[in-house]
């Protein structure tokens, strides 16, 4: 299966009834011509992103996210298809007379220019005047935690305010939509994870829609109201975070997504650690994250995250007990499927970098292990 | 102890080299251009400073005119240097070391043949003139030598890629998403290139001024090959008073005056372009 596998009947079918799209696209393709080949980005592509919603391109590198999103930014003219911004036909417009804004992955900020100037560059072609660009520029630094930063210059914040200066800049303009091409790349982990609440916050408050790409499915899971998990230029999949993750449609999704492990359970006292939470397989594990007592949860693990040993792990981890229902030997490392006693089955990714011999007794296949994981390896997916 | 002193031994030979060639021949100049005599009775320490106050007037007329010519020449190399730079750094492609190797081109020949070369290619009756003259184009008496306009295009032909390279290496490493930035958030092409590539290329523009206004004003041998008696640059006067009537106080003065001119000249420069935030710019 390789075009898109939900064709949102609201929109096409049924025009009157529906709410017009904040973002259509229609048959649109991409290929990139030089003189000796050329290279199909985009092999076609039919999506409608609706007003005011957090959607994700979602994708590995090269699969045309980032085309698509500049296509909507109309820095690339698409080779086929229409472009359509609240319905209207914006394929041949410039980037400039378009009222969409980027974030771009670089941040791309403009190094001569005062983080105010930045924010109200926008605002100041646009000849909006300058009390409302000034009231504007002091409500949106406000807004992303940069009040006091006004008058510096890009080379002297640190990457998280760039980060956020680069997000005042585009949404002081009140765009249709917001384009962000994996803005967080460039952060560290730590930062990241804090930016991506920051992030769906603001897109709560400002009501904007908001164009996401990034390759890393935790991200868009996270945030997305809508993924579209793309694939060698076409949609493999559309739909919300949980009908991704829970039914991928295709073999690639389920590969691309699942290289997490999903462990669902109910939220049953909270410690001075974080919360304990009893899986449905009866075990308890703890998760960092305080939540109120009955919360389901579904606690995802990555693979490489878990410790596999015979000896019950230290109390402070979170741990569970199964047996090993089947190696796979890669050399530097050994993939194990462990079974809990409600079948389900996780997937560990375990270093060969003890001794051979030693790992093999430990992870003999029927062998009763136990699997744990540092409280900050493992998050919660939005129930 | 010796850790605190590896840096400065380190930096020794580099002192030691700019006091041998740089304090000691400028302390000797300046010694030089405040003393009496001649060549033949030989030259003693007088203190003379009407030797500045002979540089000053009698040769004001020369070191306004090569301030001017520097200027011009300046100018010129940034009107044809920075588009230059601009196409190859945007536009340059997989070549771009190629279009720079090109722009690099005349200084594997010598300054003075290419200069000379020029007087070939601009003499009154030669392959240019006398082929425009010929069909009519130009009247019989129009010459180009001898005139100013010939020497400040010299001087732009001879500095041009010193114009170019610094122009060329801050719009190199300028990150070009910045211009698309400029289109998402509404300005025009014309408005990304004056708001936002072009404020941030300064320091480029800055650095290629200075490497072509302080050699183009210094320079003489334009003037030799393609000017005439009245488009004498400071820089003639300095080499006639050394080489030729061996007035080396007067040379000496000259020589400092122009020094004291073209630093003042820097600095207000520096000022008016606001140079830290400039290079502030450049630092990141």
């Amino acid at each position: 299966m390789t075009a898109t596998t939900e064709a949102p009947a609201t929109t096409v079918a049924e025009p009157s009834t529906a709410a017009v799209p904040a973002i259509s696209l229609t048959g649109v393709t991409k290929t990139f011509q030089s003189s000796r080949e050329s290279f199909t980005a985009v092999g076609g592509l039919d999506l409608d992103i609706e007003s005011g919603e957090f959607f994700s391109l979602l994708g590995p590198s090269g699969c045309g996210k980032t085309t698509t999103m500049r296509m909507i930014a109309g820095f690339e003219e698409p080779t086929t298809g229409v472009v359509r911004l609240d319905g209207t036909d914006v394929t041949d417009v410039a980037p400039n007379h378009r009222d969409v804004n980027m974030v771009f992955q670089s941040y791309a900020l403009f190094p001569h220019l005062s983080v105010a100037d930045n924010v109200a560059f926008g605002l100041k072609r646009k000849r909006v005047g300058k009390a409302e660009t000034d009231r504007r520029v002091a409500e949106m630094l406000e807004l992303v935690e940069l009040g006091g930063q006004a008058k510096r210059k890009p080379s002297q914040l640190s990457g998280g305010q760039r980060q956020r200066v680069a997000l005042a800049r585009a949404l002081v303009n009140q765009p249709r939509a917001l384009l962000l091409d994996e803005p967080l790349a460039a952060l560290d982990l730590k930062l990241r994870q804090a930016m991506q609440m920051e992030l769906k916050r603001i897109q709560r408050d400002v009501g904007i829609t908001f164009v996401y790409v990034t390759h890393d499915q935790g991200e868009a899971l996270t945030m997305s109201d809508r993924i579209a998990v793309m694939n060698e230029g076409y949609v493999e999949q559309l739909g919300t975070p949980a009908e991704i993750y829970e039914h991928p449609a295709t073999r690639f999704v389920a590969e691309f997504i699942g290289t997490s492990n999903l462990l669902t359970g109910t939220a049953a006292a909270t410690t001075s650690d974080g919360t304990d939470v009893r899986l449905d397989c009866g075990q308890h594990v703890l998760v960092a994250e305080r939540l109120s007592e009955g919360t389901q949860v579904d606690i995802t693990v990555r693979p490489e995250k878990i410790q596999l040993s015979t000896e019950p792990p230290d109390a402070s981890l979170s741990r569970v007990r199964g047996t090993v229902a089947d190696t796979v030997y890669l050399g530097s490392s050994t993939h194990y499927t462990v079974r809990l006693d409600d079948d389900t089955e996780i997937v560990v990714f375990q270093q060969n970098d003890r001794d051979l011999s030693a790992a093999d007794a430990v992870a003999g296949r029927g062998s009763d292990v136990w699997l744990s994981w540092r409280l900050s390896h493992s998050y919660l997916l939005p129930s | 102890m010796r850790r605190k002193l590896t840096p400065y031994l380190l930096a020794l030979p580099g002192w030691a080299w700019l006091a041998m060639f740089f304090v000691v021949p400028i302390a000797g100049m300046v010694s030089l251009s405040l003393t009496s005599g001649n060549v033949i009775t030989g030259f003693y320490q007088t203190f003379n400073v009407g030797n500045y106050l002979d540089a000053i007037t009698l040769y004001s007329e020369q070191l306004v005119r090569s301030l001017l010519y520097g200027l011009g020449a300046t100018l010129i190399c940034i009107v044809i240097g920075y588009p230059a730079a601009y196409w190859i750094a945007f536009h340059g492609g997989k070549h771009k070391s190629t279009y720079l190797l090109l722009i690099l081109l005349p200084f594997f020949v010598s300054f003075v043949l290419r200069t000379i070369s020029w007087k070939f290619t601009l003499s009154d009756n030669g392959v240019v003139l006398g082929t425009l003259k010929s069909i009519g184009l130009l009247p019989a008496d129009f010459a180009v030598l001898n005139t100013a306009p010939a020497v400040v295009l010299g001087l732009a032909y001879n500095f041009l890629p010193f114009m170019v390279l610094p122009i060329y290496a801050v719009l190199e490493r300028m990150d070009h998403r910045v211009v698309e930035a400029a289109h998402d958030l509404y300005a025009s092409k014309l408005q990304a290139f004056l708001r936002v590539v072009l404020p941030i290329s300064l320091p480029g523009v800055f650095a290629g001024g200075l490497m072509t206004f302080i050699p183009t004003t210094a320079d003489y041998v334009n003037a030799s090959v393609l000017g005439g008696p009245g488009n004498t640059m400071i820089g003639s006067i300095v080499q006639t008073q050394y080489l030729v009537n061996n007035d080396y106080p007067i040379a000496a003065a000259i020589t400092f005056v122009l020094m004291g001119v073209l630093l003042i000249g820097i600095f207000s420069y520096a000022r008016a372009l606001g140079t830290e935030r400039v290079m502030e710019v450049q630092a990141k």
